[in-house]
């Protein structure tokens, strides 16, 4: 599997960004993204696109040894990024280093790994360390408590079961005290912020039937559970290691998808020079310059220029809005045609961003009080578990057993009830499921999120790159081939969105020599004496044309095109609906869902949309507080709502919903607040959401049944007295594999309806999804 | 029975011997990139 791949999917989905990427750059400053070890070696990671096999591999660092200053080159096959190392001293020239990948054949962005994923990478190596001290301590244990089992029941003289007991002590206790720190850990974390969590009966088990097995021991008793804490232990790391797992590979997939977007700025440096930044080191006062055909990186107030911006991944208005020097300018919104100076504005209270993430966070809070199966299933465990201890240990009290037996029955029935399957049930199914969705182009930000899914009656869809393409396309219009394609070959030459539609349209064609843009109005260029003209309405001389097409397709903005005097025209372009929301739609409706589309676009465009899908309940220019309003309702009402949605005025519809899903082009604060991101051009990932869900709640119950029953059965024959050691490692391991057994059942795939077109009701090929590998 | 002084020790030692190979392998990055690894193998430089 190769998230990488679907950073390309998705990076040729949006030519127009990559576009900016590949363009000629500026002197680049890279700093940010070197790191010096200590004896002074600089060292860069970078996320690399196009890896697939092993050639590559071997091309990419071969290619790089000769650079000079270069010591090592490094490529991770697994998550897709290279890491370079430089010799002690040398210069740290990453530019050298992605013109050699280039002439390679591949793309690459440096990248900076955050610090989450430092944490997070060292957690996942201490669970890994945990896991190995335990499995080698439940082998070694394993191996001399079968001893004692078979000489219990045949000819082993009491010494030797004794000396092999206090082996299996040597062995045991220190591997539990190592490989039991995570949970010993989480309980007291947990205790002391007042929560009782699955770690408490956990560290209660495993120590209580250590001290136990330590005092048989000692009394030359015939059993000893040093082989159930270990295995214990054993188990329910590998639960924590397959949770662990899955996080981090979801986490290093959106890492590269965020690095290969190379969200760069452009700083206005005080001597007129001009220089590329990361996003990370634009500061409040800095000013920056946007180019034609750029994302307005960050917010700030426009110093000179006019333009006119799409907003339509701020606040989901498809209509371009002008801005003049003195006004606000957002990050995310789309630079039409004139170049921008903008200087940045630290985050005001009153800027749109700070609003989205207040109403985000309150949203956020309220979620994560809502409580998951986990949690659920925790709630009702622990008392019932120690309440059974509590009464076994008071019954035999009552039955005049002694003191010594009614105590060594209680500890059998927390050891017996140890939530080996309980511990498993969940995250194997979540694992499973999650892995079954990445090969579908869904990356899940939540395993919670499935069963959240399963539960979703109410779908809400967001117009405006969620229903629709992100990128705009020429829709109709009365125009011969050979002026599309003059004017698709003219529209090469600019860097305008809506040019990068028309150029789209015609197929390849090769761009004008000598086509020039005249900045904000449009592109010209001389051919065989005629002046071809692409661009604004007043640069054509097309005003009365313009309108004209605007009666006609409300919904859609224009660009026009002129060859010398002759007759201009006018083209409509807008955003066109992903080929198979149609049918999703309607698959949702016929499954007995309600679906709403909640637009912050004009009505005119939203009613467009609703028309065609079919959808009654619309609503048009909405506020993000609006959208947030409609959404409690729902909830309010009993609905479990599923928001689907990409601009930044979704982020808190996401936030406040049952359960969230954005497109990978969302912008970056939805993407944080929405539970799945997926992939791709079609809109068939929500069902595959939805099916998924269900699936992985029907199979998380079923493991939670299983659990109980298993208790059922369990815990009347510890409190009989009943367990021996072997019965407790047979019915701890066989109930552990019967629920790992049965979350695999979730990587079954939902089947596919064939996507159709609204209109021409002709079967379309659905976007290369990453090819199936194994993911954990 | 003395044999088994010896050879539970000897067992042990050989398994502590393949924990501490496991631990070292994973500290020096050797499960960092396991895809990459399958091919590596058959380089011969």
């Amino acid at each position: 599997m190769c998230c990488t791949d679907m950073a390309l999917a998705y990076v040729e989905a949006h030519a127009a960004w990559s576009e900016a990427n590949t363009r000629p750059s500026l002197g680049r400053d890279y700093a940010a993204f070197v790191s010096r070890a200590a004896d002074g070696a600089a060292r860069a990671e970078f996320a690399v696109e196009g890896v697939r096999c092993a050639a590559c591999m071997t091309a990419i660092e071969r290619g790089l040894a000769d650079l000079p200053g270069l010591a090592a080159a490094r490529l991770n096959v697994s998550d897709r990024r290279l890491s370079v190392t430089w010799q002690p001293r040398a210069e740290a020239d990453i530019a050298a280093v992605l013109a050699a990948l280039e002439g390679l054949g591949f793309t690459a962005q440096p990248f900076a790994p955050g610090r989450a994923s430092d944490a997070e990478a060292a957690e996942a190596k201490r669970l890994i360390r945990a896991l190995a001290v335990a499995g080698f301590a439940s082998m070694n244990v394993m191996l001399l408590a079968i001893s004692v089992w078979a000489g219990n029941v045949s000819d082993m003289p009491p010494e030797n079961r004794d000396l092999f007991h206090w082996i299996q002590a040597v062995i045991a206790l220190p591997a539990a005290a190592y490989a039991g720190r995570p949970f010993y850990e989480g309980a007291f974390r947990g205790l002391r912020a007042g929560r009782v969590s699955m770690d408490v009966p956990i560290t209660l088990g495993v120590v209580l039937t250590l001290v136990m097995s330590v005092v048989e021991s000692l009394s030359g008793a015939a059993h000893a559970y040093f082989d159930g804490a270990v295995m214990l232990l054993f188990f329910l790391l590998i639960g924590r290691v397959l949770d662990q797992t899955m996080r981090r590979r979801t986490r290093a997939c959106a890492e590269n998808l965020a690095a290969l977007r190379s969200e760069r700025a452009t700083l206005a440096e005080p001597d007129g020079g001009l220089r590329d930044v990361p996003l990370t080191e634009l500061v409040p006062g800095a000013r920056i310059l946007v180019r034609p055909g750029e994302r307005v990186p960050a917010d700030g107030l426009v110093e000179h220029g006019s333009s006119e911006l799409d907003h339509s991944l701020v606040t989901g208005e498809t209509a371009a809005v002008t801005v003049r020097g003195g006004e606000r300018v957002f990050a995310g919104a789309l630079n039409g045609s004139g170049a921008l100076t903008v200087r940045v504005t630290a985050s005001a209270g009153a800027s749109l961003l700070d609003e989205v993430e207040g109403l985000m966070r309150r949203a956020l809070e309220a979620r994560s009080r809502a409580l998951v199966l986990a949690d659920r299933a925790t709630r009702l465990y622990i008392p019932l578990v120690h309440a059974a201890a509590a009464l076994t240990l008071a019954g035999w009290l009552a039955a005049g057993a002694g003191w010594h037996a009614a105590l060594l029955d209680a500890v059998a029935v927390l050891i017996v009830t140890c939530p080996c399957a309980l511990g498993l049930a969940i995250p194997a199914v979540q694992v499973v499921a999650a892995g079954a969705l990445f090969r579908e182009g869904v990356l899940l930000n939540d395993g919670t999120a499935l069963e959240r899914f399963a539960q979703v009656d109410t779908v809400v869809f967001d117009k405006t790159g969620t229903l629709t393409l992100p990128e705009s396309t020429l829709c109709g219009g009365t125009i011969t081939p050979a002026a599309l394609e003059a004017a698709a070959r003219l529209a090469l030459s600019s860097r305008h969105p809506m040019a990068a539609a028309l150029a789209s349209a015609a197929g390849p064609v090769e761009p004008f020599p000598g086509a020039q843009e005249a900045a904000g109005l449009g592109v010209r260029a001389l051919v065989d004496g005629v002046e071809l003209r692409l661009g604004s309405a007043r640069f054509c001389g097309a005003e009365a044309e313009s309108a004209a097409v605007l009666a006609a397709h409300p919904d859609a903005s224009v660009i026009c095109f002129r060859a010398g005097e002759g007759a201009p025209a006018a083209f409509p372009v807008r955003q066109a609906l992903r080929p198979d929301a149609a049918e999703v739609v309607a698959t949702l409706r016929r499954s007995g869902r309600r679906v709403l589309i909640l637009s912050g676009d004009r009505s005119a465009a939203v009613e467009a949309v609703a028309t065609r899908l079919g959808v009654v309940d619309w609503s048009a220019g909405l506020t993000p507080q609006d959208k947030i309003a409609r959404i409690e309702a729902l909830a309010g009402a009993g609905h479990r709502v599923l928001m689907v949605g990409d601009g930044l005025n979704d982020a808190p519809a996401l936030a406040a919903a049952h359960a969230s899903l954005s497109p990978v082009t969302a912008a970056h604060v939805s993407q944080a607040a929405a539970d799945a991101l997926f992939l791709g051009r079609s809109l068939v990932p929500v069902l595959a959401v939805l099916a998924a869900g269900r699936r992985a709640r029907r199979l998380m119950l079923q493991n939670l049944w299983f659990s109980a029953a298993y208790n059922l059965v369990a815990v009347p024959m510890a409190a009989a007295g009943f367990l021996t050691p072997l019965i407790a490692a047979l019915a701890m391991s066989g109930s552990s594999l019967v629920v790992t057994l049965n979350a695999l059942r979730a990587r079954a795939t939902t089947p596919r309806p064939d996507p159709v077109l609204p209109d021409g009701g002709k079967v379309v090929e659905l976007p290369a999804l990453p090819s199936a590998g194994g993911v954990a | 029975m003395n044999v088994l002084l010896l050879v539970i020790p000897l067992a042990l030692a050989l398994g502590t011997l393949g924990l501490f190979a496991f631990l070292w392998a994973l500290k020096s990055g050797q499960y960092d990139d396991i895809e990459g690894a399958e091919y590596r193998v058959l380089h011969d430089d």
